[in-house]
Order: C-alpha cells, then structure tokens, then sequence
C-alpha cells in the first residue's frame, strides 16, 4: 500500500495514470449527462406544494395532539412543530419540521427553516419525553436549518449539535420519518433516530442539488445533474444504508391522498414502535450507537469497508 | 512520516520563494520568521493557516506522536464525478498535502500529558467530512476512551464532503454517538476551532466539546457567509462570524493565540482532572459502608467508580 502511495511522486508513472484517468473521465462525462428524468421528478415531488406536512399527518394521525412551545430561552420557532400525542394505548412526543402551504403561513414558518430556538425546543421536549418513558416521533421536511446572521449569532451550529446529541442519549425509543425534503444538518438535527424511515417519494441530501450545482459545477442550472449525482432519492439513500426502510406512498403519491399518506406512516410507526418498546433500553440504544457506527464506506489499507 | 512534512514545507517555500506577504498587513514575511513565530504574523497577528503535520509538531511533544487509523481511504462510495471525478480529486489531495484525508489522529504527549489529538487540515479538500474522517473520530475517540486519554481535536472544515452525498452528512451523528462515548467515561474532550470551522463539522463534534477553544480571527459559522448575504439580500457585518464575535455571543470559551496555546490545553486538562477528583468523595462514604445510593445517581456513581480504577490520567505525578 505504501508502495502504491508512492508511485504517483513518479512523474513517469503519474503520467501514465493521468491518461488513463482522462480516458475514465471521458466516458464517464459521456455518461453523466444523460439526465435521469425521474430523479429530478422526485425532487419536485418531495418540495410539492401540495405535499403534507408534519401538521397534516398530527391531523390525520394524532385526534388529541396538544401542541407545546418554545425554547424556555428566547422564542418559539413555528419552522418545528412540537407536542404530545396518544397513539395506541401509549402517549408519544411528536415533532417535526413545519413548511407553509400559503404565503403568510410560509412566512411566519419560515419556509420550513429552524432558527436555533426550533432545535432547542425540540431538544427541551425530547428531554421531558425521556423523562417520562415517552417515546419521540419525528418527521423531517426541510430544506435546511436558517441561514441568517441573528441565527448564527444565536449558535446554529450549537443548536443542531446539542439536538443530535440529545437524540444519542435518550434511553426512549425514536422513530424519524422523512416525509419531504431532508436537507442537510438542519433535516439531520430530528434524525438520530433507532428508525429512519423515508417515504418513497422523499429526498434525503448532504446539500441542495442547487448549491452543489453551483459548488462543484460552477453553474446552479446543472442542479439535474447534481441531483443525479447526489444519489438523494429513497431507494439510493437505502441502497447506501444510511435509512433503515422506504415507506411506499398511496397511488400517484402522497400529495394525492394525505389521509392514505399518514395511514401508511400510522401503521409502520405503530410496527417499530411495537419492535424497539421490545428492547432493553440499554441494548436499543447500543444498537442505535452501532447503527451509526457503521454509518459509512472506506477503505483501509486497500480493503473496501462498510 | 518526517519526509511528508519536508515535502509540504517545501512545497510552501517553492510557491513563495521562501517568503510570502501577510494577506491582513501585506508585511513581507520570511519563512523562518514566520516558522519561529508559530506561522503568525508579528506585525499585525494575522494567523496563518497551518498544515495538520505543522500542527501536530506544535502541539505534540518532539517524538511522541504516534499515528493511527493512517490507513483508511475514502472509497468514492457514490462514484461521483463533477466537472471531475471524485476519486481524482481525492488523488490530487493526497498529493498536494502528503495525507491520506482531511484528518489525522494519533496519541501523543502534549508536555507530557498523554492525550490523544486529532487534526484537520483545510488544504485536503477543503477540511470536508466525509466516511473517513468520521471513522477516524470515532477511533480516535475508541482511543481515548481506551486508555482513558483526554481527546483534543484541532478543527479546520468546509462542512460536509459533497462527493460522498448522504454518507457525509451521516457522520455528523456518527461523530456525535462518538462524543456521547466520550462523556459517559468520562474522558476530558477539548476542541480547537481554527479558521475556518464551518457547517458539518461545527454543528456536530466540534461544538459538542468540554471546552471549546478558538484561535484568534477564525470564521466559525453554520452557513457560510455567502450563503447568508444572498438569503437575507444585505452586506454582512464585518466581524461576522469570527472567534471574537462567537466570544461575545457566548459560543465559545475563550479565545487563545496560537503561542499559548499548547501551555492553556495543559492547564484545562489539568483543572479537568482535579474536578475528578472530587466527584470521587461520596464512593469513598459508600465504601465505608454506608447505604449505596439508588437511581440514576447512583449509575453515575458507578461508572465514576470504574473510572477511578483506571483514569484518563496516565501521567502520575
Ligand atoms: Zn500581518
């Protein structure tokens, strides 16, 4: 290995691979710009304006949801909703990123985007949750956590890091389900989960197929291809076991038919609920850490882990 | 190992023709000037971005760094390719910076403290996160917990690393699991954020520290500021996001110029040791025969106790 790590330093042979890699590199361009229609599709699908959202499925799900508030600290941020449900005998801790459907509604829920103050909240009643034996629920949609200069100012990047870091603890059983868009740290904040679940037509990205576009190939109109690349939809985000399993979606999708959305999530929230309750606090959050883990692939010393 | 470091030096040297001007003050600076002042500037203080070697032979005593986990590579799990293929640019990093990822960490004495220290470097790809560098924190952290070590990461990162999409964004709870391990020993984590400390990596391992350190003039922000200007459609504040202002705001604990700060790390290892110290008193009371505690407390207890069989402090005094 270390010899192979050398041979690049030989300006004949870093030659020789600059070729063969120019070559690889042509025939893989060739390639990749053969857009996939149906990977852009799904994009548009998950940020559907029509979509449900965390507060359809509470509707369609959850009768007596009792919504609870704020940080204790500065403010309520709506971009997370939060509260407690019954739900099949037992009481659960919902939350979940809220985008708007209308104008004002966006607005004042800031298109989905937590400030610092919708991680602590959620944070404060994943504690309570913990505190009381009840199990937390969370559903993810959102392009991201706030960029703005009071949020930073705020500690964004604290804030995300002290809500993954509540999730690691608890000793109740959690259930994260991506209903639309999972960007970034801001999505990831509420996916610590023993269970990620991700609806079929639901993307789940490191970064928008915008910003990548405009990082990586210097043009914000080659987000098609960026998406493409990104590997973002369900099935690829399983393929890469970064989920536990995809939820499939009623006919034509959930913006369709938000009722048969949120039955399918009632009834495989109730199957993981009813699995990880079964568990011994202590093993399933050995699991959950195990989980995580794994949560990779690399090569060492030549050999491709997973 | 010794030879990858004349390397990069060298390589610094060739660009500049052995000086190079400071980007703050436009001081013409020499390399050894530069070098015996810890790469910062002595006019104007503008403190120059490090090489991790550079960093571990500042903050590691002479000839007690010990590498581990320098084998692993990223596996382009995505096969992804841009404008270039990724595994190119993963080629090129490695030759350019002489490392095999944006991280190393190994164990080390850092005036001879044993510690295990881990170090980003901003030249590999921008410091990004991807599969390795959260392997190589979690074994970092394994190590640490091991030989109940204090684990001291010296941060520099762009966020997350794009080519390995979803994997990426995944070792920020892979590294927070890794730091929850930390706490429940528990061994002292102390966390350097130098310029730039950014997205991914700032909101997960490196603001999840016992205490956070930041060098003078660093950009520590979630999103970057170009980012925020085109969100909120306004020019930035000048201070934005630097150490200076994240002290303020209360983000971080303090603010140390490079030349303190190898001496400041050993003194909060220290004070940290002393809190141990301690919170060992009430075992004493429970050994002497008194009722054990009951509840979550007396878990606590418990692992305090397997803990003073063996401390993170292998460095008797
Ligand atoms: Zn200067």
């Amino acid at each position: 290995m270390a010899e192979l790590k050398r041979l690049p330093t030989l300006p004949g042979v870093h030659l020789k691979d600059e070729i063969a890699k120019i070559t690889h590199r042509l025939r893989d361009l060739g390639l990749s710009r053969q857009v996939d229609k149906a990977v852009w599709d799904k994009v548009e699908l998950a940020r559907h304006a029509q979509r449900p959202y965390t507060l359809d499925y509470i509707h369609h799900m959850f009768p007596g949801f009792i919504e609870l508030s704020g940080d204790r600290c500065f403010a309520d941020d709506a971009a997370i909703v939060a509260g407690l449900a019954a739900y099949m005998g037992r009481t659960i801790m919902v939350i979940g990123h809220q985008k708007g459907r209308d104008l004002a509604a966006r607005t004042r829920r800031n298109f989905g985007m937590p400030r610092p103050e919708g991680y602590r909240k959620a944070q404060r009643l994943m504690i309570l949750a913990d505190k009381f034996g009840i199990p937390v629920f969370t559903m993810i949609d959102t392009p991201g956590a706030f960029p703005g200069v009071a949020a930073e100012e705020r500690g964004q990047a604290g804030a995300i890091s002290a809500a993954l870091l509540c999730m690691a603890r608890l000793d109740v059983p959690t259930v994260a389900v991506i209903i639309g868009e999972g960007g970034s740290g801001g999505a990831l904040a509420l996916g610590l989960a023993d269970r990620v679940l991700m609806l079929e037509n639901s993307i789940y990205s490191v970064i928008s197929p915008e910003s990548c576009a405009a990082i990586l190939w210097k043009d914000s109109s080659e987000a098609h291809l960026a998406a493409q690349t990104l590997r973002l939809t369900s099935s690829q985000v399983a393929d890469l076991g970064a989920i536990d399993a995809v939820l499939p979606e009623p006919r034509g999708g959930a913006h369709r038919d938000h009722a048969g959305a949120a039955h399918i999530v009632k009834e495989v929230l109730e199957d993981n609920l009813r699995e990880l309750e079964a568990i011994r606090p202590l093993d399933r959050k050995r699991e959950r850490f195990a989980k995580f883990r794994r949560m990779g692939v690399w090569k060492e010393n030549g050999l491709t882990l997973f | 190992m010794a030879q990858r470091v004349s390397v990069n030096i060298s390589r610094r040297n060739g660009a500049s023709g052995g000086a190079e001007s400071c980007p703050q003050c436009k001081q013409l600076l020499s390399a050894v000037e530069l070098r015996d002042n810890y790469s910062v500037c002595p006019n104007c203080g503008n403190h120059f971005r490090l090489s991790a070697r550079e960093r571990v032979a500042m903050l590691a005593d002479s000839g007690t760094w010990n590498e581990i986990a320098a084998g692993l590579r990223s596996a382009d799990p995505l096969q992804f390719f841009d404008l270039r293929p990724y595994s190119e640019r993963l080629e090129e990093a490695e030759y350019d910076t002489g490392l095999g990822e944006a991280m190393i960490v190994g164990s080390c004495r850092i005036h001879k403290m044993d510690a295990v220290l881990m170090v980003m470097d901003f030249s590999f790809m921008g410091g990004s996160m991807g599969s390795v560098v959260g392997e190589k924190f979690w074994r970092a952290c394994e190590a640490a917990i091991e030989n109940r070590y204090p684990l001291v990461a010296v941060c520099a990162s762009g966020g997350a690393r794009m080519q390995e999409g979803i994997l990426s964004l995944l070792q920020m709870a892979k590294t927070t699991c890794a730091v929850e391990l930390l706490s429940e020993v528990p061994v002292p984590f102390i966390s350097i954020l130098t310029h730039p400390t950014t997205g991914g990596v700032l909101a997960s391992f490196a603001t999840l520290a016992d205490v956070i350190i930041a060098e003078p003039g660093a950009l520590l922000s979630f999103s970057g500021p170009r980012v925020i200007e085109q969100t909120i459609k306004e020019s930035l504040p000048d201070n934005f996001g630097l150490a200076e202002s994240n002290l303020n705001h209360g983000q971080i604990d303090m603010i140390v110029p490079r030349s303190q700060l190898k001496d400041r790390l050993v003194q909060i290892l220290g004070m940290l040791e002393g809190g141990v110290a301690c919170a060992l008193e009430p075992l004493w009371e429970e050994e002497a025969g008194r009722p054990g505690r009951r509840g979550p407390l007396a878990g606590a207890l418990g692992r305090i106790k397997a803990f003073a069989n063996a401390p993170w402090r292998s460095l008797k005094r």
